[in-house]
This record gives C-alpha cells, sequence and structure tokens, in this order.
C-alpha cells in the first residue's frame, strides 16, 4: 500500500486560501488527510477554495472527508467553493452528500465500570434470576399438567418419539458412562486402598466404594455426563426448531409442543437414567475391584463377600431412586431452555451453555437435599 | 442499453463442479466485463450459488480456471487472496450480518481489517454507508436481529461495500422484499453503480430487476451458461430460455419494463 499517495498543498489567491487535493483520496490515505484536514484553522470569514483537478482516485471515505470538511469550515463562517471536481467523481460526491451530515451510531459500551453500574448489575441480575425462577417454575406446571393428561390418556403418548429419545438419551450414551464409571472406580480403590493401608485396614476399601458409588458416585457421574450430552442436546434442538419457526408451525398445525418435544424426552430420560446408573455402578464396581485385586490383591470372590456384608439394604436404592429425579431435572432444564430460544442462532449457543451449567448445578443442589432427607430419615 | 467496452474482469474457463455423483457445472465459461451489471439467472439446483461461491473462492471446483483481475483466484497465496478480498464485496442471501456487532460494528469490520483509522473518522465513514444504502441514522447502532428481512440486505450491502470494492457479488438481493422495497433495492443498485462505478454480479429469481438494472444476463442451462443481452436472450428458443422470459411472469416484467421506459421518455419529453 506504500504506492498509496494523497497530497493537499495550501496556497493564497487573491481573497481566498487555496488547497490543492491530488492523488489518491482513499480510505487508504484516509487517516493522514482526516488529520490535516481537521487541523485546518482560519480566521472567520476567509473564503476557502478546494481546487480537486488533482485527485486520480476517490472514494466514499475521500468524498465524506470533502463534504464533512466544506460542512465545517462553512459552520465556522468560511465560505467554501469546491472546483475542478472531475465528472466521473460527481455522481459519488452527490451521493455522499445526499446522505447528509452522520451523526454517528454510539457504540454498546458495558456500564458497569462505576460502583453505581456494578451495583445496579447485581440488582439486574438479581432480578432476572428471581425472573427465571418463576418462569421456569411456569414451565414446570405447564408440563405436569400435560404429563398428567398423557398419564390418564396414555393413547396420546408418542411410543416412537419416546423410543427414539431412549436410544439417544441411553443407548447411545452407555460407552462414555461405561468407561468414566470404570475409571471413577478405579481412582477411587486406588486412593481409597493407600490411605487405609496405613491403618492395616485395606479389606475396607471394598466399603468405600460400596456406598461412595452406590449412594452417589454412580448416579451423580451420570447425571452429570447425560447434563452434558443430552440437556444440552435439548436445548440446541428445540432452540434450533425455535429459530426456525418449527415450533410455531407446530401449534398452528394444532399440535402441543409439550406434548410433542417434551414429554419424549422427560419420560425417555425418566426411565433411562436409572437403567444407566445401574450399569454405571457396575462397571464402576467392576473397576474398583480389578484395582482392588491388582493393588492390594483383594481376589474378586473376597470382593464380593465383603461388598456383600458391608452394605445396608437401602444402600443400592439409595442411589437409584435419585435417578428419576435428576433425570426429570435435567430434561426439564433443558427443554425449558430450548424455549427461551430467541430468533438468533447466537441465542442457541448462549442458551445450551446455560443450560448445561443450570442443570448441573440443580443436580448437586438436589443430591444434597436428597442426603439431608436421608440422614432426616436415618437411612 | 449501453455499450460494453470494458475488458473482462472475471473470467471463468472451463468450470466443472461436481457434488458426489450430480455434475452441476460442466465446462462452463463466463467473462464479466468491468461496469456492467450482470444477472444471473437458472432454475432451481441448476448451480447459480455454487457458481457465485467459486469466483469469491468458497468453493474449489474440481476443474477450470476462474480469473479475477486477471489473476488465477485458485492458483494465489494467501497474502494475494487477502489483497484481492478487498476489492470485492459479498452480500449474502440474508445479509450474514454479524449478529453479536451491531450495524455500524458490522460495516467496520472489513475497515478495520484493513486500514489503521482513527475510531472518529471510522464511525464516521460506517454511517455514511448506512445512508448510502437508505438506513435510517438509528439503524446503525441495532442489532441484526431487531431488523427487518429488507434492512438486513441493505445493512449486508452496506458491509460489502465498506471498502468501496470494484466488484460486488449479490446473491438475491430482492427475495422476500416486498415489491416496492425491491424496485428500491434495484434502483439502489444502479445508483451506486453510476456512482462508484461498480461490477455487480447478481444471482437472482427476480424477472423485474433482471430488467431494470441487468446489462447481461447469464442462464445457467445445460451445465452451462448461456449469455447475451435481454434483447438477445428473448429471440433465444432454448426451451427453458423461452419459457423463462416468455412465461406469464417473464411477459408482465417486460411490459412494466416498456411502460416505465414510455412514461420516463414522456416525463422527459414532456418540458421542451
Amino acid at each position: 500500500m506504500a504506492t498509496v499517495a494523497a497530497t493537499l498543498a495550501e496556497s493564497e489567491d487573491p481573497g481566498a486560501l487555496v488547497f490543492a487535493a491530488a492523488g489518491e483520496w482513499l480510505v487508504a490515505t484516509a487517516a493522514e488527510l482526516d488529520r490535516r484536514l481537521r487541523a485546518i484553522q482560519l480566521p472567520s470569514g476567509k473564503r476557502v477554495t478546494f481546487d480537486l483537478a488533482g485527485i486520480d482516485r476517490l472514494d466514499t471515505a475521500g468524498a465524506w472527508l470533502l463534504l464533512r470538511t466544506e460542512h465545517d469550515l462553512a459552520a465556522r463562517g468560511n465560505a467554501v467553493e469546491i472546483r475542478n471536481l472531475r465528472s466521473n467523481f460527481a455522481p459519488l460526491l452527490d451521493q455522499v452528500r445526499a446522505g447528509g451530515m452522520v451523526v454517528p451510531a454510539p457504540h454498546p459500551r458495558p456500564a458497569h465500570h462505576t460502583i453505581t453500574g456494578f451495583l445496579a448489575r447485581i440488582g439486574e441480575i438479581s432480578l432476572g434470576l428471581f425472573a427465571r425462577a418463576y418462569s421456569i417454575l411456569g414451565f414446570f406446571g405447564a408440563v405436569c399438567a400435560t404429563a398428567g393428561r398423557l398419564l390418564r390418556g396414555p393413547r396420546r403418548l408418542r411410543m416412537t418419539a419416546l423410543v427414539a429419545q431412549m436410544e439417544q438419551t441411553g443407548v447411545n450414551a452407555l460407552p462414555i458412562v461405561g468407561l468414566l464409571s470404570f475409571l471413577i472406580g478405579v481412582v477411587l480403590a486406588y486412593q481409597g486402598a493407600d490411605q487405609l493401608r496405613r491403618f492395616g485396614a485395606q479389606i475396607y476399601t471394598v466399603n468405600l466404594l460400596g456406598a461412595g458409588i452406590l449412594r452417589e458416585l454412580g448416579v451423580l457421574m451420570t447425571a452429570i455426563i447425560i447434563a452434558g450430552r443430552s440437556g444440552s442436546a435439548f436445548t440446541a434442538q428445540i432452540g434450533t426448531m425455535r429459530v426456525n419457526e418449527e415450533i410455531d408451525a407446530l401449534r398452528t398445525i394444532g399440535l402441543d409442543p409439550i406434548e410433542v418435544l417434551v414429554i419424549p424426552r422427560l419420560f425417555g430420560l425418566m426411565l433411562t437414567l436409572p437403567m444407566l446408573t445401574l450399569y454405571a455402578n457396575i462397571l464402576g464396581l467392576f473397576g474398583g475391584c480389578l484395582m482392588a485385586w491388582s493393588s492390594l490383591g483383594i481376589t474378586p470372590p473376597q470382593f464380593l463377600r465383603q461388598l456383600q456384608s458391608s452394605l445396608y439394604p437401602w444402600t443400592f436404592w439409595i442411589g437409584l431412586i435419585k435417578a428419576p429425579f435428576f433425570a426429570f431435572i435435567i430434561a426439564l432444564i433443558g427443554c425449558y431452555e430450548g424455549f427461551q430460544v430467541a430468533r438468533s442462532a447466537e441465542s442457541v449457543g448462549r442458551l445450551t451453555t446455560l443450560s448445561v451449567v443450570e442443570a448441573i448445578f440443580l443436580v448437586i443442589v438436589a443430591d444434597a437435599g436428597f442426603s439431608i432427607f436421608f440422614s432426616i430419615i436415618r437411612i | 442499453m449501453p455499450d460494453h467496452p470494458g475488458e473482462p474482469i472475471i473470467r471463468v474457463r472451463g468450470l466443472v463442479n461436481r457434488f458426489g455423483a450430480e455434475t452441476v457445472h460442466d465446462g462452463l465459461d463466463l467473462d464479466v466485463l468491468r461496469g456492467e451489471v450482470l444477472g444471473i439467472v437458472g432454475g432451481s439446483g441448476s448451480g447459480k450459488s455454487v457458481l457465485l461461491r467459486t469466483i469469491v473462492g468458497l468453493n474449489r471446483p474440481v476443474e477450470g480456471q476462474v480469473e479475477v483481475f486477471g489473476r488465477d483466484v485458485l492458483e494465489m497465496s494467501d497474502r494475494q487472496r487477502r489483497e484481492l478480498e478487498n476489492r470485492w464485496g459479498v452480500l449474502f442471501q440474508d445479509g450474514a450480518l454479524f449478529s453479536s456487532l451491531t450495524v455500524a460494528q458490522n460495516i467496520e469490520v472489513p475497515i478495520k481489517e484493513y486500514y489503521d483509522i482513527p475510531l472518529q473518522l471510522m464511525d464516521e465513514i460506517s454511517a455514511v454507508k448506512v445512508g448510502m444504502v437508505g438506513l435510517s441514522e438509528e439503524a446503525g447502532e441495532k442489532y441484526p436481529f431487531e431488523l427487518s428481512g429488507g434492512m438486513r440486505k441493505r445493512a449486508g450491502l452496506a458491509r460489502a461495500l465498506a471498502l468501496d470494492p470494484e466488484i460486488v457479488f449479490l446473491d438475491e438481493p430482492t427475495a422476500g422484499l416486498d415489491p416496492i422495497a425491491a424496485g428500491a433495492f434495484d434502483e439502489l443498485i444502479r445508483d451506486l453503480k453510476t456512482s462508484l462505478g461498480l461490477t455487480v454480479v447478481m444471482v437472482t429469481h427476480d424477472l423485474d430487476s433482471l430488467f431494470a438494472i441487468c446489462d447481461r444476463v447469464a442462464v445457467l442451462v445445460d451445465k452451462k451458461v448461456r449469455i447475451g443481452t435481454l434483447e438477445q436472450l428473448l429471440k433465444d428458443n432454448h426451451p427453458w430460455i423461452h419459457s423463462y422470459f416468455h412465461g406469464p411472469r417473464g411477459r408482465a416484467a417486460q411490459h412494466s419494463e416498456v411502460r416505465a421506459l414510455t412514461k420516463q421518455e414522456a416525463r422527459s419529453a414532456a418540458p421542451v
């Protein structure tokens, strides 16, 4: 771009100051020209002439600079004359002149750089949170009403969609859920063995594994993986349908989007998550068992005997009972956020992230709630 | 219709595009002359948009040569490509505005990328462009999702024009606009063409805009292009071209064009 050059030469004429503009008045030279033109200082009343004979190339930016300078000088009381404009540039100058003196649009600037801005933002977020909770509660009600209606007349339940959802959220999740649970079992057994060996209580590694995986980790890990895998998919699928106006299309055909889209996902996940949890428990214990065998020399039969004697009758069920509740939370949040998508592709991405974060947060809160509940009823 | 002494600014030779088993273009040749408005028409799926995307380098053809400004687009280095890319502007079908930026910021993206310009001046330039494409001043601070379809197209055009390119590619610029807005858009293109000396390549389905602003028309038939002025194509007896221009809609567009011309002549004759 070194070849591009624009010049502005100043000379005194009888009665007027002449600026001879020459060269290429393009966006590439605009920064320099802008500086020169802004620096023009004249006594009021002085006549100014712009001689454009030397301009070889002119684009919108150059034309704008000329017109802006003309306008600014005229506002300060200097009469301006533009002469020797080449005829092929005239339409461009007219076009820019027709736009008038523009006022640049203000850029959006973050407003929370001050203390009041910061406080206002906290307030905004808190109010937003309440509004959100209220809105989720409304969605929860709508879903429950539809679910209740469908359970009374199950003929309207969409079996094909339900089974398809179960395949996607359940069967297709088997590899990742299995692998991660197996690894959790391995890690837990290794850490437990390492600590308990100091007390000569290696055999209690099995108790730790049994209670840890069956009560908490199996179901929690599965729920978190599914929130990331299926909850996000729910939001993205329903959100994309919102962007494409497919949800509106469903309504105009007389179909209830909650019945068609939410219920199969909700029921599907509520059925598959307990099964996935059972599967995760088995693989977690399997991983722990292998680790206990290799690092502590506890053979599988020993492991199973110890496991059987260490567990309370409720340990297994406590984990499994939580699964449908977690599934409900994940599906509800995933679908809810999907319906919140505005008509832009950007909001699909934003709400998908939000739905995963919210679902995991609520699952862990619910898990804490269950722990308190179980300790109150002493199981 | 003006004459076209202009040299070819885009030259496509022996273009072959294939998707799977389906051949879209088979040995297609096309010249675009400097300073003309070229309309590309063809049936659905005839590869109009693919042709446009191939010329601007978004689609790599199976075979063939694409030259823009006398240089081979397919064989150039990244650096040469960048130089080329600030000499053309592309308007995508729905504007393709960056959704996280306001209209003014959208227009500033190419300017910022290529030039080091003070913020104040850049804001002024983008505001000039907003005005040039016929958007109101307030539109500059709006986000794309706050705009109607027609406004998004205008904003997209403003971004395509940000660097005062020599060639503008328009993909269905008037599709989805009401007839008044479409007519205004045609007029806008024509005005900008005279004032900026643009070469315009537009894919269109809109017969009215073909008659109103195109100097020549390229028809995609049989995986090749038939190019000519409207008068020539109206006489063409290829079945598709014939039914395109002489079907009910084609005839209506021709008539309205004739009416507009006679009205214009009457008006210009009146004061004498």
